[in-house]
């Protein structure tokens, strides 16, 4: 292998891992919405426990990142897409760190009856993962066209939480005793909505890969 | 999914690990031209089968030290040398250690390219001639056989007749590398094998260094920390003499423990 071939093999490695990152993330996030709706408190432990497998690889490839910026001195896109890398890294695993908050509000949350806004809460997490699995796609293709698309998105979540939170309130007053889960159910949604947040900074993150030059997307 | 490998130790010796042995080690080496105290203490263990890169600035010692692993620093009237270098175990200041045995296992190639006023082929076959190799047929072996692993075959093979000024600057220190390939060393010791070439060039002869390493101990002297950061296995930094720091490249170049390795290696001096 040349040296070009093996900072290539390198770079490809770490892209392929960040994938893996961003697989494990998304099932995080999944799966902590899973165990929410079922009630399940063993999958919120183990969505939990999962999230030190996420932290650990997103050290790996921060680590393998920063040696062969140390190593090789890239330049132009080589070095745009390391930076970019390390940023999608962080991303994701701030979604692993939303799924962890889930899970332990769900196991605040136990067996109570849960509020019907949580219908809503469903619609925001499949318009998140859809995002997020759709980002890295488009990463992976380097689409920007599509990455712009998806962004558009974060506006319907947005609009879905600014509903849940009014619903909630509203809900407040109408059930005081129920407080605590209204509370919970409150940051859940937010925590969905950082995490379609997450999914259209990958997207600002492929335009500054694929072009070089910084985009708004979330205005 | 990914597996997650944690990172290789720096302490300790490699041999622990992969089973490679040290062909260098030296030992309280001090060396003296005249009153100038040039190496200090040093005490460096290089193994087989690696890069090993000795960075530093002008004047640090570096070139000393690696003209002292053949004894070619010898050839400086008023040197002055204590401790111990053991080439595979054997001391080579021994006085029954035969100088010229320690030349033919440790073969060296210089800052310019430094080809014989020859033809390309009596370069390559100067070395096996002097060592009283006189068939033709086998000397034709192997100069092809250093020129390929010199990366230089397809580029010189119709024309090994002509002299060896007659090519690129790139092209006669990758002759210089196959000279020295020739008589078979262990070692090969490299000053600064690059400073005179183009980029490309130089880029060439950092790729066959690491097609080298399979077969060879490299031991490389260079003034160009990137060179040293694409392709060594461990980094020694010298400062006034001393070795400041010796470790795994990756760690010399991502974390080094010394803050005088990392002004160096990050420009602050030097």
């Amino acid at each position: 292998m040349s040296l070009r071939e093996k900072f290539e093999f390198e770079l490809n490695s770490a892209q392929e891992q960040l994938i893996d990152l961003s697989t494990m993330a998304v099932n995080a996030l999944n799966k902590s919405m899973e165990a929410l709706i079922n009630q399940d408190v063993d999958a919120a432990l183990e969505v939990i426990e999962g999230d030190k497998d996420i932290n650990q690889l997103e050290e790996f490839i921060n680590d393998r990142v920063i040696l062969l910026i140390a190593k090789q001195s890239p330049v132009a896109t080589d070095l745009r897409r390391l930076v970019v890398t390390i940023k999608v890294a962080s991303d994701m695993e701030r979604v692993g760190d939303y799924a962890v908050n889930i899970a332990k509000e769900t196991i605040r949350i136990g067996n109570q009856e849960l509020l019907p806004q949580i219908t809503q809460i469903q619609q925001m997490q499949k318009l998140a993962v859809a995002m997020l699995r759709q980002v890295i796609d488009a990463f992976v293709e380097e689409d920007v066209v599509k990455a712009k698309e998806i962004a558009e998105l974060d506006d319907q979540v947005d609009e879905l939480y600014g509903d849940v939170i009014r619903r909630l309130m509203q809900a407040g007053g109408e059930n005081p005793d129920r407080l605590s889960q209204i509370t919970q159910l409150a940051f859940i949604s937010r925590y969905m909505e950082r995490s379609a947040d997450h999914a259209t900074n990958i997207a600002e993150q492929l335009f500054y890969l694929v072009r070089g030059q910084h985009y708004d997307l979330n205005r | 999914m990914t597996t997650i490998i944690t990172n290789k130790s720096a302490s300790g010796t490699e041999a622990d690990q992969t089973g490679k042995k040290a062909v260098y080690e030296t030992k309280q080496l001090n060396l003296w031209y005249g009153s100038n105290h040039a190496l200090k203490n040093i005490d460096l263990e290089i193994m087989e089968n690696e890069v090993t890169a000795i960075i530093g600035p002008s004047g640090c010692g570096k070139s000393t030290f690696i003209k002292t692993l053949n004894r070619m620093v010898e050839l400086v009237p008023s040197v002055k040398t204590s401790g111990e270098i053991l080439y595979r175990g054997r001391n080579i200041f021994d006085n029954d250690y035969g100088v010229e045995e320690l030349r033919t296992r440790v073969g060296m190639v210089f800052q310019k390219p430094n080809p014989f006023p020859k033809s390309i082929y009596d370069n390559v076959a100067y070395g096996p001639r002097i060592h009283g190799i006189k068939k033709k047929k086998i000397l034709d072996e192997i100069v092809e056989k250093s020129l390929r692993g010199a990366a230089i075959w397809e580029e010189v093979k119709d024309r090994l007749n002509e002299n060896a000024y007659s090519i690129s600057g790139g092209q006669q220190q990758r002759i210089c590398i196959a000279r020295a390939l020739a008589i078979e060393p262990d070692v090969i010791l490299m000053d600064e094998p690059t400073s005179a070439l183009d980029p490309i060039s130089t880029l060439k002869v950092e790729e066959l260094v690491q097609e080298l390493k399979k077969d060879y101990s490299i031991i490389i002297v260079t003034h160009n920390m990137q060179q040293a950061a694409r392709i060594s296995d461990k980094t020694a930094f010298f400062l006034n003499g001393e070795v400041i720091e010796f470790d795994y490249t990756d760690t010399i170049f991502s974390n080094p423990s010394d803050k005088r390795t990392e002004d160096y290696i990050s420009g602050r001096f030097g």
